[in-house]
């Protein structure tokens, strides 16, 4: 860990890179998903960011996406560049772009350059991985998403101590 | 500039080891005070001598050590005592927190409460002295009603003698806030309560570190409140109750320690307060904040208001020279905790702790335990400062030197 006593101070623009306050400042894909064939929302009892995400899946393939959430900069930004980036990929592609996002905010060490799989703008949170009491902050988009999901993936989601998810049924409109 | 302040801080803060550290390379300025507080050499000596020359159980045994940690263990009781004018030291019941104490209370309430009885709350209160009270309600088919907060971060003694009534059976109130830092009148609430033929419990976590408590004065029924937010370790808290009320209250938790006579079929219990202080407790914390309140009242609780007041006032300017800041609770200090939470700008309040904390400044940020407050309020969360006997302006300064970076790195450059 790298923000400790004695260790070099963490500088902010590791952690707050423009691109992440552009998508806390105008997020992308927010509201609730007309026809959406899935939902699930979460929260973060311990700091209250809440977050409700609609997917419309077919063929396998993520057609739209939109979220409603309030919360933290990292928490909003780590939602609006989840939607762009799943947005239009098959489901495969989702589970690989997630796996991503798991190791490179909780391995350490983990070289996000060496693993083949695009993230697009995501790799400006990078940095959360070095403000360990704000990983979960960015994972909370990923743990909804993977709830969303876990019925068409047939993935069950992992237990967390932190992160509270559930299924909830799709807007009807 | 202010006043000089009437506490020596430079000796206090000598007093307390862990003001030398840094936190990522700036000295440490603890302002989550609200949370809990740090300790004094005395207190963290008071804990190893302890162990190291009296560790005993207490009340049962014969021997010299036994003796010894059951004499300072009771000496402690009889410090509460005369913190808070408790008229007989058998009403300062120890517990592991306040949480604990309004828990005791709400489960001996359970056999008292018939369907139709109400608890009257506040909307501020600390879900401590709320989610007992909504069991309590389930189990009992007793109704919760609520006072409300007004713009002022006030609660409205009107309103208040309109909803305490002949139902009222439990008023339950906490006398300073942990978000607005209101003070609230519990005197008068005692009163109407009393009137009423209610009882009134006193969530005091935030008052009695804070400011002279006298239940007497006061009027109250019952007073709950922590160690470890007045200097003292964790694991310790208070229940204040009135003897009358405690003699005819059944007991909480059972088994050793708090029976008078058992058989394999019945049991009798102890007296007061040993019937609440079931199994062994924790003696060495509870000797320990004997220490902290040693420390207090050689300082006296008197001084200490004057300097939070003062301190508070100074915070309060110098955020409210910050454009794009908005603070929560009673503008005036005197009617205040020092505990001042807010918002600012569009950066949401972890962000706020997450770059203050680089420059070592420790604040809280999230819903302070208080998720209907912070409806009332209409925000998901707030900053928030709170300040003790050890802090300074200068802390203050360096606070608002940390929170202007933030704007910075959230674009209002103009924020400084």
């Amino acid at each position: 860990m790298a923000n400790r006593e004695g260790e070099h101070p963490v500088h902010f623009d590791e952690l707050y890179r423009e691109l992440i306050l552009d998508h806390y400042r105008s997020p992308r894909n927010q509201g609730d998903l007309a026809k959406a064939t899935a939902a699930a929302e979460g929260m973060n009892p311990s700091c209250g960011d809440e977050l409700r995400l609609g997917i419309r899946i077919a063929d396998d393939i993520v057609e739209d996406v939109r979220f409603v959430g309030q919360g933290c900069s990292i928490s909003q930004a780590s939602s609006s560049m989840m939607t762009e980036q799943i947005r239009g990929r098959s489901l495969d592609a989702v589970g690989a772009i997630a796996d991503k996002i798991q190791q490179m905010l909780t391995v350490d060490g983990f070289d996000v350059d060496a693993d083949a799989v695009d993230i697009g703008d995501l790799e400006a949170l990078q940095g959360v991985a070095r403000f360990p009491v704000r990983v979960k902050c960015a994972l909370l988009a990923w743990k909804v998403l993977a709830q969303a999901l876990a019925e068409a993936t047939d993935r069950e989601v992992a237990d967390d101590t932190e992160i509270q998810t559930r299924v909830i049924q799709p807007a009807k409109r | 500039m202010i006043a000089r302040p009437a506490l020596d801080l430079e000796a206090i803060r000598a007093d307390f080891p862990i003001l030398n550290r840094t936190v990522n390379g700036h000295p440490l300025v603890y302002f989550d005070n609200a949370a809990t507080t740090q300790k004094p050499q005395a207190v963290i000596d008071a804990l190893s001598n302890y162990y190291q020359s009296t560790n005993a159980n207490i009340h049962r045994g014969l021997h010299t050590l036994a003796e010894e940690a059951t004499a300072a263990y009771e000496g402690v009781r009889h410090k509460v005592g005369a913190l808070i004018n408790a008229p007989d030291p058998r009403s300062v019941i120890f517990t592991r927190n306040t949480t604990e104490s309004l828990n005791l209370l709400a489960y001996s309430w359970t056999q008292r409460l018939r369907p139709g009885d109400e608890i009257l709350l506040t909307m501020m209160e600390h879900h401590s002295n709320l989610v007992p009270w909504q069991l309590l309600a389930q189990r009992s088919g007793a109704r919760l009603v609520f006072l409300d907060v007004n713009e002022a971060g006030e609660l409205d003694l009107a309103q208040a003698k309109e909803r305490i009534g002949p139902r009222t059976k439990v008023v339950a109130v906490v006398q300073m806030s942990n978000v607005l830092g209101t003070i609230n009148p519990i005197a008068d609430l005692a009163q109407l309560a009393h009137r009423a033929g209610a009882v009134c419990i006193v969530d005091g976590a935030q008052s009695v570190p804070h400011l002279p408590v006298d239940v007497q004065t006061l009027d109250v029924d019952f007073l709950a409140f922590s160690s470890h937010k007045m200097l003292g370790p964790t694991g310790v808290g208070v229940l204040y109750g009135r003897r009358e009320l405690l003699e005819e209250m059944g007991p909480f938790l059972s088994g050793g320690e708090m029976i008078s006579a058992v058989t394999p079929e019945t049991a009798t219990w102890a007296a007061l307060p040993h019937k609440f202080e079931a199994g062994t407790p924790n003696i060495a914390d509870v000797i320990a904040f004997g220490a902290a309140l040693d420390y207090l009242q050689t300082l006296g609780l008197e001084a200490l208001r004057a300097h939070a007041v003062e301190l508070t006032a100074y915070a309060m300017v110098r955020m409210h020279e910050l454009e794009g800041l908005t603070i929560y609770g009673p503008s005036a200090p005197e009617r205040r905790g020092s505990v001042v939470s807010f918002n600012y700008w569009d950066i949401h309040a972890h962000d706020i702790s997450t770059i203050v904390d680089q420059r070592g400044v420790a604040l809280r940020a999230g819903h302070h335990c208080a998720q209907p407050l912070m409806r009332t309020l209409g925000v998901p969360a707030t900053a928030r400062v709170s300040f003790y006997l050890y802090n300074t302006p200068g802390e203050v300064d360096l606070f608002i030197d940390a929170l202007q970076e933030a704007a910075a790195i959230f674009g209002h450059r103009d924020g400084a």
